[in-house]
This record gives structure tokens, C-alpha cells and sequence, in this order.
């Protein structure tokens, strides 16, 4: 039986992208950004606090660093809590003795559950963005449309009523979406969202409900793929994390702004034995001159001005 | 099914008749870049999925399109800077989809070789008259767009049918990169006999897979390609030996990955006796000056 002859038809051969979603366009060919005080540099700490059910259902797919053993999975479920237990207050003492600004991306189940946490992250004053309802619930192609509708609402409502901000950026659980999410997200006043990995800068991207900015949050820099899916160790995730910034400083000043965007875990660097190499990459990094540490959403903001 | 692709005689790495290299060199050395189109929502074939989440995977796709956004050109300056032309895998759409890209490589004298129409259209399944009717769409795309005639084949996804090298040389084609058995070039048996032969595409060098199969770490990756060179070489003196380095934008081309792979380029062209080539021109000079002699040379071995 040879292959359906539907197989060698190509509807998308043709200029551009194979999707309406956004332009073709090649970063080096864009108009140079200009961050505030000529940073070559901005630096998005993206914190994920997360929460994952005991009773994971999986499906379409298991949530990434989800349970794995049989029911009840103790073992994984207490390594991530741990994150928002012990890991995050020393992430947060790392950020305050370097001087960097983080954001969170919080699972809204996880703010309903921890208004102590949340509490502590609004006085602050850093933003939030929201991560989805909680670790189990992806979004994805073949989801119903009245429950992704729901669940988008239900999301983004829930956490604007805890912290009391906005809330405008957003990454899905797993960084997971549906045809349909970017749109929903535009329709519940979503102004930005981290799910897609394919830029090192915001790009524009459309949607019939209007335009919300791409702003790609690094898989391969983040400290669970490199440490938990790679299984480098941390002094490796440290090298990696100093590489990837004397690159990005050493380009922007050829090319303008770049964006180092640094996906963070408390389940993963909040560990004892590593948030010291977490500590030797923010002292690397904030001992350059050119560096500007900001919230997601004020770095969108500041791309978002300069485009035309 | 067969026990044996039926594609090359056991030929050991021992004895064989010595080859030289243009200039002397003791290694021809080539770059070979995977410029890849991905679909985000393929034709489906029923012999592999293209993506491990239900349509959209955005992981899967936006990785991939990271390569043509930003990695291209990263990858671009750093063989520019070391004097390497690239032999692109080309996932042929790409023509259509980013002929900037094409252009890019056009004026830099970079050959392109064929890689299929696109990375998410797998071969697994064709019958021969679909399979032909692909590689032949995707060398003539190659032509329309580049004026090159297109001389190698990896195929796309290295999706392969018991014909496919058959089909590839039928159709002009006279090399493959789809095998890994040797460091040096070898004759390929094909059944209409033309003189076709394996160029060494490493997929112990190829990026993806060290960072995406075998996880490793960049500053070893670039140990790892220097070490390789050093063996081949040391070996070289002998007898010429191939090595190559795959490569994808969307992996070599992210920040932290790029100055070992530009340390570990440095190195290699800063010796004397490489020769610094493309996959088109090793395969011709081997076809050219050494292809009988190796067949000659395995039929007295088997014998």
C-alpha cells in the first residue's frame, strides 16, 4: 500500500511561515532595540511556581517534570512543593542581594492555595503572570473550545483576584497551547505570551482577536532542562548560564538590545547544594555595566514602544 | 525485510589503497548545516508521527524555527570567520518558505544537497514512484533556486526505503550522507551500477545529536569534535580520512552553545594540512581518482 497521495500535496509551500500566526523575519535583519539607559542587555528572571496534582490524570500528555510513579507518588509530588516551601525563599534572598528583579509565573491553583506566598510575592511588587490552573491542566490541539474559553477565564481571573494586579503575561502549563489559546488570551487582556521558544527577542503575532507579543522564554536555558532533563550538573548549568550571557552582551553591542530570558525553578535551584552556582550566575551577570533587570511585562513594553 | 542493506561489502579499515587529498591535506574537512523546514500541522504518515503533542506542538516547531530566526546567521558569521563554505542539508520548501536564507548561502559559494521537501514528510511507506517523484521534486527545486545540480542525499528526517540510494543515483545524485560505517569515503552498490559512493556525515559529530540524543554539555561538545580531528588527523598521515560536523542552527546557534563550536573550528582550520571542502568536492575527487581502486581493493578482500 503506497502512501495516500494527499501526502505530497504541499498547501504552505510558498513565502513565509506555514501559519498565520506571525512574519518570517530574521533577527539580525530587525531594526536594533534600544533598552532604557542603553542596556545591551535586559534580564527576565522568570520564576515558575508551580503547583502538580497527586492525582495527575496525564492526559494528552503528562505535564512536564510531572508524578511518575504509580499513584500516590509521594517522591515527586514533595520534591516540587519543596520549591514553593524552602527553594523560593532563597531564591528571593538571592534576587534581593544581587539586586535583580524577578517574575513570577504562578499556577493559579498554586495562589489559591498558598496566600502566604502570594502575599509575600505582592508586597514585593514584582509582577505575576499566570501559568495555566495548575500543572495537570495543559492546553492543547483537540481541547474542547467552551472549556479552553472557561479555563483561560477561570485562570486569569482567579489570580488577578489574589495579587491584585493586571496580570497581561501568561505561559501555559508546559508551555502548552491550542490553536485557539493565543486568541483567548487577547480576548481576557492577555498582552504578552512565553510559550513559544522559536526568538531571542518579542516578535509580533496576530490572532483574529487582535495582536499579543511573543516573548520567547528559553527551553534550552532553563534550569530544569539543562539540570533535570540533561542531567548537567550545576556547576555545568553555571557554565551554560555565563556562557549564554557574555554572548548575548557581546552581540548586543553589534546589533542592539538583547534579552537574556532565564526560566528559573525553586524545585530545582532552590536546593541547597545548587542555589550557590544560581548566585555565581546573577554575580556574573550584574557585575557588567549594560545590564537592565526588569519584569517581563516592562520589557515587552519597552520592545513594544520601538516597533511601528 | 532484508538481514543486510545489500549496500557495501564488509571492507576492513586496514590495507586499503591510500588516498590523497587535494594539496596533501590529511583531512578533508567539511561543515555540513541542516537548514530545515518543519510543518507545524503535516500530512500525516502512518509510519511516524511528526510531533509527540497533539497539533500545535509548539515546542517541537518553535524550536526548529529558532534555527531560521536567529541561529542562521550566528552559524553563518562563524564559518564566514573560519573560511568554511557549508554543505546545507536542505529541507527544499525552504526555497519557497526563506529564500533570504538561500540567498545568503548562494553568495557564498555554500552547496546545497538534498534533505528532502520538508523535515515532517517522512519516506517510510512510499512506494517507488512516490519516492522518486519526491527526491526528484526536491533536486529540481534545488536547481530553480540555486542553478546547482544537486550531487548528495540525507534523507529527509533519515527516513529511508531498501530503494532510496537506488532512486538517488537514478536520479543524477552521487552521494549519499545516510551511512555510518567508515571514516573515508566508500562505494555504495546501487542497482543500476553508477559509481556512487557514502561521504562520512558523522552523526556522532552532529550537533543534534549531542545535544538532543545524547544530552551532552557544549564546552564538551567542543572537546569532543576536537578530539575527533585529532585521532583523524594523526591517521591522516596514512591515508586521507573524512571528517565532518553537522550541524543544525536551532542547536549550535543558541548563546551558550556557539563559542565552543567557533573554539573547536578554530582549531581545526588552524592546523596545515586539512583541506576545507564541501560534500560535492570530496565525493568527486574520490569517484574521480579512487573508486576503482577501492572496488578492486574490496572484491580482493571478500575473496
Amino acid at each position: 500500500m503506497p502512501l495516500d497521495p494527499g501526502y505530497f500535496d504541499y498547501p504552505h509551500r510558498s513565502y513565509g511561515m506555514d501559519h498565520d500566526f506571525y512574519d518570517w523575519s530574521m533577527l539580525a535583519d530587525r531594526k536594533p532595540v534600544e533598552w532604557p539607559g542603553n542596556a545591551r542587555v535586559a534580564l527576565w528572571i522568570n520564576v515558575a511556581l508551580q503547583y502538580f496534582p497527586l492525582n495527575q490524570e496525564g492526559q494528552p500528555f503528562p505535564p512536564v517534570a510531572g508524578m511518575t510513579t504509580s499513584y500516590p507518588d509521594l517522591r515527586h509530588y514533595t520534591l516540587r512543593e519543596y520549591g514553593n516551601r524552602v527553594g523560593i525563599f532563597r531564591l528571593l534572598k538571592a534576587f534581593d542581594r544581587y539586586g535583580v528583579i524577578p517574575t513570577f509565573a504562578v499556577n493559579t491553583r498554586l495562589a489559591e492555595r498558598y496566600p502566604y506566598l502570594m502575599n509575600k510575592i505582592c508586597v514585593r511588587g514584582d509582577e505575576v503572570i499566570c501559568h495555566g490552573w495548575d500543572m495537570d491542566t495543559p492546553h492543547y490541539g483537540g481541547i474542547d473550545a467552551g472549556e479552553e474559553a472557561k479555563l483561560v477565564k477561570k485562570s486569569l481571573r482567579g489570580l488577578r483576584e489574589i495579587t491584585g494586579q493586571p496580570v497581561e503575561g501568561w505561559i501555559g502549563p508546559s508551555k502548552s497551547q491550542s490553536m485557539e489559546t493565543p486568541q483567548l488570551l487577547v480576548k481576557n487582556g492577555v498582552k504578552y505570551m512565553c510559550d513559544w521558544i522559536n526568538d531571542d527577542m518579542p516578535y509580533p503575532f496576530r490572532t483574529d482577536a487582535g495582536p499579543i507579543i511573543a516573548m520567547p522564554l528559553s527551553t534550552e536555558l532553563e534550569d530544569r532542562f539543562i539540570m533535570h532533563h540533561n542531567l548537567h550538573s550545576e556547576t555545568e548549568y553555571a557554565e551554560q548560564m555565563i556562557d549564554a550571557f557574555d554572548f548575548l552582551y557581546k552581540e548586543a553591542a553589534e546589533q542592539g538590545g538583547r534579552m537574556l530570558a532565564l526560566s528559573v525553578h525553586p524545585w530545582m535551584l532552590g536546593q541547597p547544594h545548587r542555589i550557590g552556582k544560581f548566585e555565581q550566575v546573577l554575580e556574573h551577570i550584574t557585575g557588567h555595566d549594560g545590564v537592565w533587570s526588569a519584569g517581563a511585562g516592562e520589557i515587552a513594553a519597552a520592545w513594544a514602544k520601538q516597533q511601528d | 525485510m532484508k538481514e543486510d542493506p545489500g549496500l557495501f561489502d564488509y571492507w576492513p579499515y586496514d590495507n586499503r589503497p591510500k588516498i590523497e587529498w587535494p594539496g596533501g591535506a590529511r583531512v578533508a574537512f567539511w561543515v555540513a548545516p541542516n537548514i530545515e523546514f518543519y510543518e507545524l500541522d503535516p500530512a500525516v504518515n502512518p509510519h511516524r508521527k511528526a510531533w509527540p503533542r497533539p497539533v500545535p506542538d509548539i515546542n517541537g516547531y518553535g524550536t526548529r524555527d529558532y534555527g531560521n530566526r536567529v541561529g542562521h546567521m550566528r552559524m553563518m558569521r562563524v564559518l564566514d570567520k573560519y573560511g568554511v563554505r557549508g554543505s546545507i542539508s536542505l529541507s527544499t520548501a525552504l526555497c519557497a518558505h526563506h529564500p533570504e536564507i538561500i540567498e545568503l548561502c548562494k553568495e557564498r559559494d555554500w552547496e546545497f544537497f538534498s534533505h528532502g521537501i520538508y523535515n515532517t514528510r517522512y519516506t517510510y511507506g512510499m512506494d517507488e514512484a512516490q519516492e522518486r517523484s519526491m527526491i526528484v521534486d526536491a533536486m529540481n527545486t534545488i536547481k530553480e533556486h540555486t542553478g546547482q545540480q544537486c550531487s548528495g542525499y540525507l534523507a529527509p528526517a533519515l527516513t529511508h526505503t531498501e530503494t532510496t540510494m537506488s532512486l538517488f543515483a537514478e536520479a543524477g545524485g552521487i552521494y549519499t550522507c545516510d551511512l555510518f560505517h567508515d571514516d573515508q569515503p566508500t562505494p555504495v552498490k546501487v542497482r543500476g551500477g553508477q559509481k556512487f559512493i557514502s561521504v562520512p556525515y558523522s552523526l556522532e559529530m552532529n550537533d543534534t545529536i549531542a545535544y538532543a540524543v545524547n544530552r551532552i554539555e557544549p564546552r564538551r561538545y567542543g572537546e569532543m569534535i576536537r578530539a575527533n580531528f585529532d585521532r583523524l588527523y594523526e591517521e591522516g598521515r596514512e591515508s586521507g580520512v573524512v571528517m565532518c560536523v553537522p550541524l543544525h542552527a536551532y542547536q549550535v546557534s543558541h548563546p551558550h552553545r556557539l563559542k565552543a563550536f567557533e573554539e573547536a573550528l578554530e582549531y581545526i582550520t588552524g592546523h596545515p594540512d586539512v583541506w576545507v571542502t564541501t560534500g560535492r568536492e570530496i565525493a568527486q575527487h574520490f569517484i574521480d581518482n579512487y573508486y576503482d581502486a577501492a572496488v578492486a581493493d574490496i572484491d580482493a578482500k571478500a575473496a
